[in-house]
């Protein structure tokens, strides 16, 4: 581990005044930062604090309006992500930048030689790519087409890019989101490796255990402001979640309760995905009412083919799914809505709302043709408006009114309508599916005591979740997808987070620790 | 300079930006005028005057804006779904075809039965003439664009076909044309002595209609959210496949209309130009109202009053009609930036 004070370290990066005003929203006031060689900085902060905007400038996406930069010594020109390759920074974005039908080997080399060369020195490339990979423990195959590689092989194939370029200077901008908690265990340890050969690493996080298990110094954003920076060993986490949201942060506790009779089943259920591996393989599973399942797992697991077919939008290829005891034969969206099913869907965005209708348009949208909303084929506005105003009040929906564009509301305003627009019909059964995915603590903690009212009030709730904090916070049970298949039930006291992560990657051995009992693991 | 997305549009805005694009493209093309040589004040008022200066400009504009509303109505009602219909024209001959058929004595009906008859024939002559692009579309993704614009070329020679063979009129000395539509199936003169016919009525009665359905029924809600986001509209249980049909059969069924209200309101038989291009023209008329029912008519009156105004002032001075084209083509460009403009605001830096 290197610290900022071993030796007095040069600062590598110095950040000064920085300010970027877009429209009437300030994404960064004022904010200054110094960086050092051998450094890890977390730069921490919610949705909206102006981390990935920094760090936009300071690879010259955007230009700031006010402040400099200056990278080893030297003012950086604004606004060239080239003059900031050429200066030793290098940007891990979030969504990878590969192309998916190139060689690892190719991806990396791509852009570094000049065009007219009459042809391109792959041994050399080659030779170099695999020093580098071995000097930093970054296991990569060179050969292989990058759309064949897991997602922690395609973020080392994107670090080492920058390697490869020189980078003297890291930003990973939320590096850990696709991760299992093993790989992202393997990503800190590079890290390590890095910042021992001297250089300078920032990454970007909204997660707290990550700041702790990586980075030497962390500084907090909020609202655009730069509102603390601390050596990460001098502080904790409540603090840290203090500063983050300005107020202190209650932790959702759910009250025990005995789960009722089941609401959803399960049984075998196979959905073929057209090709290879089917998308859900002989899946049994039951949620009860009072009962919270979460459904853990490294996303493309099966997960969004269990929302679909709670959704009704896709049905299965064999096997049963039951509602409240009976089988439901041919599902469509209006069906499950009938049935007492309230669905979350993941992309609120895309698949939740449609964003240049009205907020009360959005409201009405599973039930428009209801007797109370729509008579004769005729829209009933003014009682579909009174009920969404009855809605945006109940669920606290941060709007101008009922007549407002939904989308002009912020991501967890949107939430909250369409938790009003399922949660208001008092469900038998809750499909939330990455409920709280890029929403602020508060609003992530609003989304929660909502979902543990309903649990309370005696629905069932099936939590589909890429957060692992956020499934062992809220689920009685757990079950791991992988490959499509779902591990039995396991008790949330009775699995750790590592435990977890080694069924995320298919280690389904451990198992028999888990539940001694169970013989028919799979 | 930059572009910035305003939160809201106010209304005076949105109305405003069509005038104003219509000002700046008289602007524009005032210099085509001023190369000809002819003084573009005069030129301009002789285009004003022959478009609406009279009991009979006023009735030929109204009578050129009847096909015009009703082709713009089956564009924007298309575009609002994303469904790009770019086969009115198609649409319009097959609906004239059909009135020529069921009009041209097959049925013996009283005028107010037949005049209905031949209408929804033409109707569904057209509507289901866009049905099976729309079905190719939502069931192998084939792309309309591609599907609807050839369609066009296809029916215009099976016109061309049917009215040399089957469908010639044996009194027509020989020329392409269909035999005339009794006289049961022609559409009252709304004004005698002009050609102004009952065909502008029913354009204006249905871009009311289409109004009230798209605002006041869950028909035009549910048509909304499946052209603004159809996963979301899927999401939330809409019949989106469904919602796709109706809307070819509605968007094809006015192209239709159009086409069945030319033949039975101004020509009477049906000829390979019945139409200059009405189905096309629709298009610019549908972008020029925004894809608003109602500013279909307000878009379908000026571009007919460009086209009426152009001949009447390239009869009295050295400016091709060829104009008329071009403002046209001028004004929707200008509206496109004025759209923008509405949405948008110009910032400095």
């Amino acid at each position: 581990m290197s610290s900022p004070v071993k030796g007095g370290p040069e600062v590598v990066l110095r950040l000064a005044g920085i300010s970027k005003r877009f429209g009437p929203l300030l994404a960064n006031d004022n904010i200054s930062l110094t960086l050092h060689a051998g450094e890890v900085l977390a730069l921490l902060g919610e949705n909206g604090a102006g981390k990935t905007t920094l760090m936009n400038i300071l690879f010259g996406h955007y230009v700031a309006d006010e402040g400099t930069i200056e990278a080893f010594g030297r003012p950086l020109p604004p606004g060239s992500p080239r003059a900031a390759l050429e200066a030793g920074i290098g940007m891990v974005h979030q969504h990878f930048t590969l192309a998916d039908n190139l060689s690892v080997l190719d991806n990396i080399a791509v852009g570094t030689e000049l065009l007219w060369r009459w042809r391109s020195d792959r041994g050399a490339a080659r030779r170099r790519l695999l020093d580098l990979s071995q000097r930093f423990g970054l296991e990569v195959r060179p050969d292989a087409p990058v759309g064949e590689l897991s997602v922690g092989e395609r973020q080392r194939a994107e670090i080492l890019k920058a390697l490869y370029r020189d980078a003297r200077i890291l930003i990973l901008d939320e590096p850990t989101a696709v991760l299992t908690p093993q790989e992202s265990a393997g990503l800190f340890e590079t890290l390590r490796r890095l910042t021992a050969d001297g250089l300078a690493v920032v990454f970007i996080s909204h997660k707290m255990n990550e700041v702790f298990a990586a980075s030497d110094t962390v500084a907090v954003l909020r609202a655009g402001k730069l509102v603390a920076t601390h050596a990460t060993a001098s502080t904790d986490r409540a603090k840290l979640a203090e500063l983050m949201v300005g107020r202190s942060v209650k932790p959702p506790a759910p009250a025990p309760l005995s789960p009722g009779e089941p609401v959803l089943e399960l049984a075998g259920v196979t959905v073929a995905s057209g090709h290879g591996r089917p998308l859900l393989d002989r899946v049994d599973l039951t949620v009860c009412r009072h009962q919270v399942v979460g459904i853990a797992g490294v996303s493309g697991n099966g997960q969004t083919a269990l929302a679909e077919l709670v959704s009704g939008l896709i049905r299965p290829d064999s096997g049963r799914l039951s509602l409240k005891g009976s089988v439901v034969e041919h599902g469509d969206p209006a069906d499950m809505v009938r049935r007492g099913v309230a669905r979350i869907p993941e992309d609120r965005h895309s698949a939740g709302l449609v964003g240049t209708m009205a907020v009360w348009e959005n409201l009405i949208a599973e039930r428009y043709r209801d007797s109370s909303f729509s008579r004769l084929g005729v829209l009933r506005r003014s009682a579909a408006r009174a009920y969404a105003r009855e809605v945006i009040e109940e669920f606290d929906v941060r709007c101008p009114g009922p007549d407002a564009r939904t989308q002009l509301l912020s991501g967890g305003n949107m939430q909250k309508l369409i938790l009003g627009r399922t949660l208001a019909h008092g469900p038998d059964l809750i499909l939330a599916s990455q409920p709280t995915r890029g929403l602020d603590i508060g609003a992530v903690s609003y989304v929660h005591s909502r979902l543990l009212d309903a649990r309370a009030a005696g629905a069932g709730i099936l939590l589909i979740s890429e957060d692992l904090d956020e499934i062992l916070a809220l689920a009685d049970c757990v079950t791991v997808a992988y490959h499509g298949r779902l591990t039995p039930l396991l008790p949330h006291d009775r699995v750790s987070v590592s435990q977890l992560g080694l069924l995320m990657a298919g280690h389904w051995d451990i198992l028999r620790d888990i539940l001694p009992e169970t013989v028919h693991a799979a | 300079m930059r572009l910035e997305p305003r939160t809201d549009t106010p209304l005076a805005l949105r109305l405003l930006a069509p005038v104003g694009a219509v000002v700046a493209a008289l602007a524009l093309c005032a210099l085509l005028v001023a190369w000809t040589g002819a003084p573009v004040l005069r030129a301009y008022g002789l285009l004003f005057e022959g478009a609406i200066g009279s009991r009979f400009a006023l009735t030929e504009t109204l009578t050129r804006a009847t096909p015009l509303i009703l082709t713009g109505l089956a564009a924007a009602v298309a575009f609002r779904a994303k469904l790009w219909n770019i086969g009115a024209e198609g649409q319009l001959y097959m609906g004239a075809l059909a009135a020529v058929v069921v009009g041209g004595g097959m049925l013996d009906l009283p005028a107010w039965a037949l005049i209905p008859a031949v209408m929804i024939a033409g109707m569904a002559a057209g509507g289901v003439t866009l049905l099976g692009p729309a079905v190719l579309k939502v069931r192998f993704g084939v792309d309309e664009v591609v599907t609807t614009l050839l369609l066009n070329f296809v029916v215009l020679l099976l016109v061309s076909l049917l009215l040399e063979g089957a469908l010639k009129d044996p009194m027509g000395m020989g020329w392409p044309q269909s035999a005339p539509v009794v006289e049961a199936a022609e559409l009252p003169k709304l004004v005698a002595r002009t050609r102004l016919h009952a065909g502008l009525a029913i354009a204006l009665g249905l871009s009311v209609l289409l109004w009230l359905i798209d605002t006041r029924t869950i028909w035009g809600y549910e048509n909304r959210a499946v052209g603004a986001n159809p996963r979301a509209a899927a999401f939330a249980g809409m019949p989106v496949t469904r919602v796709m049909l109706r809307t070819a059969l509605l968007s094809g069924g006015l192209a239709g209309l159009a086409g069945a209200a030319e033949v039975c309101g101004l020509k009477g038989y049906l000829t390979l130009d019945l139409s200059p291009g009405f189905g096309y023209s629709g298009i610019v008329v549908a972008m020029l109202a925004q894809l608003h029912p109602i500013g279909v008519v307000g878009a379908a009156l000026f571009i007919a009053g460009i086209f009426v105004g152009a001949d009447a002032m390239s009869r009295a001075m050295p400016v091709p009609n060829y104009i008329a084209d071009v403002l046209v083509a001028t004004s929707l460009l200008c509206m496109l930036v004025a759209g923008l403009l509405a949405r948008y605001r110009l910032r400095r830096g």
